[in-house]
């Protein structure tokens, strides 16, 4: 048997066990991690999202309004949150995210209600998110026809309205009226695609310095370590922005999304996001002794990024504690300013309501990272 | 070689005091003391894992000392790096130089990053120097080993340092490179260059105007090739002819002689007293060997100094 010798191939097989067993972070990257992801992604993944932020805009009190509202709420999808002045509290609280939906009950419902005259209930939905928004929207549908059939009893209840709700809904889709997938996705993947590579490059582009030995090459002449840090990244935001740009242009002219809001003020805030995703990449770096390991602590960032930021599954549909962990990553931040410029076209103010979080996971992961960054070799 | 100039007489390059450094506990550098005068050729040689590199490391910045204290260059050690760092060249013991960038390419990163005045000029008259003028294009990684070497020596030597410091610098490299090599480190050490340089070639560290015995992190001797000799006591006596592997191994547990060593076709028997040592060759003088007395060489002295520094260890 030349071809294959037992001892030889087990010789090889007993090596490689060896050298699994002594890298300690991949092997436990190899056996911890996908335990962690299963239960995390498990439990809180959910395509079918529930509990989803309501926004009452009552002009009628009475008790066939409390109905639709106890109704609403019991078929799981909406969660009354308060009540809106106005109609322009209404749009801005939409428009900001803090709301999924909001309810209008017009003046004199309840009376139009016993007149039979079928009065307008509207639902404004922020559809930006079709996947996020279908489900319930449904459902009210089924139970708009149901919900007041325990009030509107007796002389009330009208037999030429039978099987018909007793009120008009409508229903407005904002931001995305056709329900497009795309319009929510392309401007998503801006950030999915700017967190995979800056996190990569730069944790591998520091990491290998060190793992060549060039690093003490370095650390031997003059140059201070922020002018190798900031020498190093400059080059990765420029080809950050060059993604950015290409992934701007395919959502115009291949994807047709609508670009509501302005293109500077997004090309400003893609800033904060890129420098958020390389101070992550070179706090790997401070960690990783190897370009595996970096690479591999990169992909341990990237899955959750992309699963529990609200990419690819709707955030509101997620466990509370999933969401203040999602809350943590800036992707999850930073897809609601690519989406609210983009599709709702919000300005500066609304921006800066979703950077400060950004800028305050830089702050914390730089000090982390400084605060590893061996000057030194020792 | 060359008449040894006093490491006293002249103005230090280098002059260290206490010098200790730690890694996760174990000593690496213990108490080094030591002095270096300028534009002298110091070699500095010890077995694998003695702590030289640590110790270049040290003078050069890139670690900072547990404690000790001194000056390079007469800039402090402790508080001075970024002075020391501007004045000297380091050259790691491996090639630490981008791989994916040309000769040229490598060059005038380096000369960038020290700030040279008349970069161009700079970068052109090293390749030069090199004689790879006409290859400034080539990636550094397909260079062969000596080649990398003499690129980082080039390198280094850029922006015209004050100390080289050299870790290895001809490991792997062929005699007629090796030459080469000591030529130019001899022609820089008389443009008044300091240069400290490890190494574990015998015939290298003899080329050195002083030299210094690390092992186990402490400074075990210290002074010019006799200095060395002399300090290791040894009596040395070889013997050719016949079976050497049987008086080898009858030799090694005789009383009285310390080391045998074989160097081709003779053996080198050494003792660190003469007396003791003649009367243990006695029973073996007659047995077909031709004995002659010799002086002990510096590798005599070296191994005899690696045994006692493990003894002490132990």
């Amino acid at each position: 048997m030349n071809f294959f010798s037992l001892p030889r191939f087990v010789a090889i097989a007993l090596k490689e066990f060896i050298q699994m067993r002594r890298d300690r972070l991949t092997f436990g990257m190899m056996v911890g991690v996908p335990l962690m992801q299963l239960v995390l992604f498990g439990f809180a993944i959910n395509t079918d999202p529930k509990q989803m932020r309501t926004a009452l805009r009552c002009s009628d009190e009475g008790p066939f309004a409390r109905s639709v509202v106890r109704a609403m709420t019991a078929s799981g999808y909406f969660q009354f949150t308060g009540r809106l002045p106005d109609d322009a509290a209404a749009t801005r609280a939409l428009e900001l995210g803090e709301v999924q939906f909001v309810l209008h009950l017009p003046a004199g419902f309840e009376r139009d209600l016993v007149r039979g005259r079928r009065p307008v209930v509207l639902l404004e939905a922020d559809a930006s998110d079709p996947a996020a928004t279908s489900n319930a929207i449904s459902a009210l549908q089924t139970l708009a026809a149901r919900a007041l059939e325990h009030d509107l009893l007796g002389p009330l209840a009208r037999p030429a309205m039978e099987g018909a709700a007793p009120f008009d809904l409508r229903i407005h889709r904002r931001y995305n009226p056709e329900g497009i997938t795309q319009y929510n996705i392309v401007p998503g993947l801006m950030g999915v695609v700017l967190t995979m590579t800056m996190v990569i490059i730069t944790a591998l582009a520091i990491t290998r310095e060190r793992e060549r030995g060039t690093m003490e090459n370095l650390l031997s002449t003059p140059v201070h370590p922020l002018e190798v840090m900031l020498g190093k990244l400059v080059p990765y935001v420029l080809l950050g922005y060059i993604q950015v740009t290409l992934i701007l242009c395919a959502a115009k002219f291949l994807f047709r999304v609508p670009v509501m809001g302005s293109v500077p003020l997004l090309l400003a805030s893609v800033l904060v996001f890129i420098v958020a995703n390389l101070s992550v990449g070179i706090l790997f770096s401070t960690i990783a002794k190897n370009q595996l390991q970096a690479m591999q602590m990169a992909f341990f960032f990237f899955l959750p990024s992309i699963l529990l930021s609200g990419f690819m599954f709707p955030f509101r549909g997620m466990p509370q504690w999933a969401q203040w962990l999602g809350e943590v990553l800036p992707l999850t931040h930073f897809l609601r300013v690519v989406r609210g410029i983009l599709l709702k076209g919000n300005g500066p103010a609304e921006v800066v309501h979703h950077l400060w979080p950004i800028a305050l996971f830089v702050v914390v992961v730089v000090s982390l990272g400084l605060k590893r960054y061996r000057r030194t070799l020792d | 070689m060359t008449a040894p100039l006093s490491g006293t007489a002249r103005q230090a390059a280098i002059e260290v005091e206490g010098v200790t450094n730690s890694f996760s506990g174990r000593v690496v550098v213990d108490r080094i003391a030591m002095r270096v005068g300028r534009g002298e050729i110091f070699g500095f040689l010890g077995p694998n894992g003695s702590g030289k590199t640590t110790f270049l490391r040290m003078l050069c910045g890139l670690l900072t000392p547990d404690s000790g204290s001194g000056t390079c260059l007469g800039f402090d050690i402790l508080s001075q790096s970024a002075e020391i760092k501007k004045r000297v060249g380091y050259m790691t013991q491996k090639f630490s130089f981008y791989e994916n960038l040309s000769l040229e390419e490598n060059l005038d990163f380096i000369a960038r990053i020290y700030g040279l005045p008349d970069r161009r000029r700079a970068v052109r008259e090293s390749l030069e120097q090199l004689g790879m003028a006409g290859r400034k294009h080539q990636l550094a990684g397909q260079l062969s080993g000596g080649w990398k070497r003499r690129l980082a020596l080039a390198a280094c030597m850029i922006h015209q340092p004050e100390l080289l410091l050299l870790d290895e610098p001809t490991a792997g490299v062929d005699p007629k490179a090796r030459r080469d090599f000591w030529e130019q480190i001899h022609e820089l050490s008389a443009q008044g260059i300091t240069v400290l340089v490890t190494t574990h070639y015998m015939d290298e560290a003899e080329r050195c105007h002083r030299l210094a015995y690390i092992a186990y992190g402490s400074l075990l001797a210290e002074g010019t090739t006799g200095d060395i000799i002399r300090h290791t006591r040894l009596s040395t006596w070889t013997a050719s002819g016949g079976d050497l592997h049987a008086l080898c191994s009858a030799l090694e547990k005789s009383e009285g002689v310390s080391q045998v060593v074989p160097f081709g076709n003779a053996l080198h028997v050494s003792g660190h007293d003469a007396a003791t040592l003649e009367l243990a060759i006695e029973p073996f003088r007659h047995g077909g060997h031709i004995w002659q007395r010799a002086e002990p060489s510096l590798e005599d002295a070296f191994i005899s100094l690696m045994g006692e520094a493990k003894d002490n260890f132990q």
